[in-house]
């Protein structure tokens, strides 16, 4: 496989940027939520004339101003030094500028019409579950306002196979008695893979006693491009987005 | 009465005996109980005579003793086992002698590290080396430590490099004839790299071999300015010696700044190189270059495996290298004389050796600061796990990382003494120094792999997939047993003539050191660290 990788667009086109990898971002994400978030909150904007989502920055223009305010905290303010390594604050840098790309659809919708969508006509919650409500089949979403911006979720309803984290593929194995399983994959190593099946059952298999184990990169997660409408599609980023956990 | 008198012969026998001579460690394959170097002796084969242990009966292995060690540190040690005692580091600088049969403490020395102490990559310590009754320790604010075997009490204490400035020692010493040698590391603080001898009972300095030479020294000229100054080549790992020879062979680490090349125009040696010294007088005899002028962070930072074998018909001293870099080599020991050299993993930044074993660079393949997709990866095809080597499958056995590959920005680089010097950030789906407990990437972002490599072809007689990369040593014995393990936490005993799978075991932390075996009342045992912890096997009686 060719490593795909991507440029993410700025305000500052005439600042040389970075390129990332899409696992920049991720880890970029986790990294936020660890790092960042209690500060500067989901949307990057709970710190006076500091926006993440806008690109609104006191101190920074480039992708290497925003690297070395991580490294080196600002001193005489409340921004400490992140203790990461320098790819970890490289992949800091990328998800800051993603949230920066993704100023589409926040807010502007309703939360409460995103809900119903949620739980009636988009079948969400056969699959997901938020609050305790729901299938564990698909990731639980209690969190994924905290997690993910507006455009990122939006893209994951359009084209639901690419959000797929590697932790989350669907599975489909066939034991040596013959009996076909899918799931989807919590974890795996050399010689065992853990699943939850459609039963929501946790299993862990001994790869020596499958005939077939195969991970899949479709998702059985529909597109709603076309089935929502676009005020629909909003309504639901913005129940998504309000979605912060507890 | 007699019965008594018997014992205490025995016991005095058996003092005498933990004495470590010289001659012992040249020796060292002619007591296959002990394990008396890093590297189990000085040729670094990781190849133990021991056999009990074998393809028949590896399924009967048990679980025989741990140490828990009490730092949370990743374990990344080889004991010593000298006369049914164990010697070990636990990070960053404390050691413990053991019994090496139940794991019970004779006792324990406590390094109380300086805070001016910075490693880029750890806070991890290797070994011990020992002679006579002191054990030699490298700390990594920079200092080397004798510490008497009987009691643990410190003897000396002499300071290597300045830990404010990035000097660390992370690597077990090694004792050739009187001597205690090391070398620094530091290369992510912009430190100018050396190696160096002590004398064993004083701890008095006798000579430094600087790995970037001096302004007028043979060299320098491939430095361009003053950047020789922040050059780096760290010493990361324990060499080899050959006393035929009396020759020391160190592998040497990457430039400074690692990822920005722009102010060291030149093959800036002898960063990426296996540099062969005179050990009474650190003079250098010879020298390869593996990686010139390394943009990639492709140290050498590897055990020279030192091999008397046929090379093509003909007998010959060689030395086996898989590298960072991606490339396996073979070389003649006695005078650095390139043999050969085939790429043991997917590399993308050179397109293949020339006939001198320097590398064909690939077009556009230099880190840029939008970003330049290059294999292998950071950490390399392989890093600073050992590798073994089997006279008797006649194979190289690597702990190798596949299809792995990094996305690599380029970053100014400024000298500030005391800060890190890289000019760059590394990226790649798979984590560099550290599993999470969730495996959160594909096999197509790259895996482990066992790989053995046939040194007179250059191809791969086998390869062991793992789903996530790998940490792990490796340790080979007369039985054609192979031992090694990973970052999921497994620990194997593998057929080493075809790769299969004899013996599994779950550890429950990854493997991030290499597995050594010793022999204590007349039985084999094999141990491995995982996790924090030290685990010691043998066979179910």
């Amino acid at each position: 496989m060719k490593p795909i990788l991507i440029t993410i667009l700025t305000l500052f086109p005439l600042v040389a940027q970075r390129q990332y990898l899409s696992s920049d971002v991720e880890n970029g994400s986790r990294l936020y939520r660890t790092n960042c978030y209690a500060c500067h909150g989901p949307e990057g904007a709970s710190i006076p004339g500091v926006n993440f989502q806008r690109g609104q920055f006191k101190r920074a223009t480039s992708d290497d101003d925003l690297f070395r305010i991580i490294a080196s905290g600002i001193p005489g303010t409340a921004m400490p030094p992140t203790a990461v390594n320098d790819g970890a604050r490289f992949a800091m840098v990328a998800y800051l500028r993603s949230m920066q790309s993704a100023m589409s659809a926040v807010g502007s919708g309703d939360a409460a019409r995103g809900k119903a969508l949620f739980e009636g006509k988009g079948g969400c919650a056969s699959c997901h579950r938020v609050r305790g409500i729901g299938s564990r089949i698909a990731p639980d979403l209690s969190e994924v306002g905290a997690i993910r911006t507006a455009a990122y979720l939006e893209r994951s309803l359009v084209v639901p196979a690419e959000s797929v984290l590697p932790e989350h593929k669907a599975v489909r194995l066939v034991t040596r008695q013959g009996t076909t399983i899918s799931g989807r994959r919590l974890n795996e190593d050399t010689h065992t893979i853990q699943i939850i099946d459609l039963d929501q059952r946790m299993i862990s298999y001994l790869k020596s006693d499958l005939r077939e184990l195969i991970l899949l990169n479709t998702t059985s997660m529909p597109s709603f491009q076309g089935k929502f409408t676009a005020a629909e599609m909003t309504d639901m980023v913005t129940y998504l987005l309000s979605l912060k956990g507890e | 009465m007699t019965r008594v008198l018997l014992s205490i012969s025995a016991l005095a026998f058996s003092l005498a005996a933990q004495s470590v001579t010289p001659e012992r460690l040249i020796r060292a394959n002619q007591e296959p109980q002990n394990w008396l170097t890093y590297s189990g002796n000085y040729s670094s084969q990781r190849y133990s005579t021991l056999s009990e242990i074998a393809p028949g009966n590896a399924k009967n292995l048990e679980l025989q003793w741990v140490y828990q060690a009490r730092s949370l540190e990743k374990f990344e040690a080889t004991p010593l086992v000298v006369d049914g005692i164990m010697y070990v580091t636990e990070a960053p600088n404390n050691v413990v002698a053991l019994d090496a049969k139940t794991g019970a403490i004779f006792w324990v020395y406590d390094y109380r590290i300086s805070p001016d102490a910075r490693v880029c990559c750890g806070s991890v310590n290797r070994g011990l080396a020992i002679l006579g009754e002191t054990l030699y320790m490298g700390t990594i604010d920079a200092h080397l430590v004798a510490i008497d075997s009987k009691s643990g009490r410190p003897l000396w204490n002499v300071q290597v490099g300045d830990p404010k400035v990035g000097y660390s020692l992370t690597h077990a010493p090694l004792v050739v004839k009187d001597k205690v040698i090391v070398g620094v590391a530091g290369a992510e603080y912009g430190i100018r790299g050396y190696i160096a001898a002590f004398d064993a009972a004083s701890g008095r300095e006798l000579w430094r071999f600087y790995t970037i030479p001096a302004a007028g020294e043979p060299g320098n000229q491939t430095w361009q300015g003053d950047s020789w100054k922040y050059g780096g080549g760290s010493v990361w790992i324990t060499g080899s010696y050959d006393p035929a020879l009396n020759l020391v062979y160190w592998g040497t680490g990457n430039p400074g700044a690692d990822w920005n090349a722009d102010n060291r125009a030149g093959d800036n040696l002898y960063s990426d190189c296996v540099v062969a010294l005179d050990p009474d007088t650190g003079k250098l005899k010879w020298y390869f270059q593996f990686t010139p002028h390394d943009e990639f962070d492709y140290d050498a930072v590897q055990v020279p495996v030192l091999v008397d074998a046929n090379w093509r018909g003909t007998p010959r001293k060689l030395m086996m290298w898989a590298n960072r870099n991606g490339f396996f080599y073979v070389l003649d020991r006695t005078n650095g004389e390139f043999l050969s050299g085939r790429p043991f993993t997917k590399v993308t930044w050179a397109t293949g050796l020339d006939s001198k074993g320097r590398p064909i660079r690939a077009p556009n393949s230099s880190p840029t600061v939008e970003g330049t997709i290059v294999y292998p990866g950071v950490q390399g095809g392989t890093n600073w796990y050992s590798p073994s080597y089997s006279p008797r499958t006649g194979l190289f056995y690597i702990s190798s990382w596949a299809d792995y590959f990094m996305n690599v920005s380029k970053m100014p680089a400024e000298y500030t003494p005391g800060q890190r010097y890289t000019g760059g950030a590394p990226r790649s789906p798979v984590p560099s120094l550290q599993r999470g407990l969730i495996n959160t990437w594909t096999t197509e972002n790259g895996y482990g792999a066992v790989v053995a490599m046939d040194p007179n072809t250059g191809e791969r007689k086998w390869e062991f997939k793992m789903t996530d990369v790998t940490g792990a040593g490796i340790l080979t014995t007369a039985s054609d047993l192979l031992f090694t393990g990973n970052r999921e936490g497994y620990f194997y005993a593998l057929d080493a003539r075809n790769g299969s799978i004899l013996w599994k075991t779950r550890l429950g932390g990854a493997v991030s050191s290499g597995p050594m075996t010793f022999r204590a009342d007349g039985r084999q045992y094999v141990s491995i660290a995982a996790g924090h912890a030290l685990f010691v096997f043998a066979l179910r009686q």
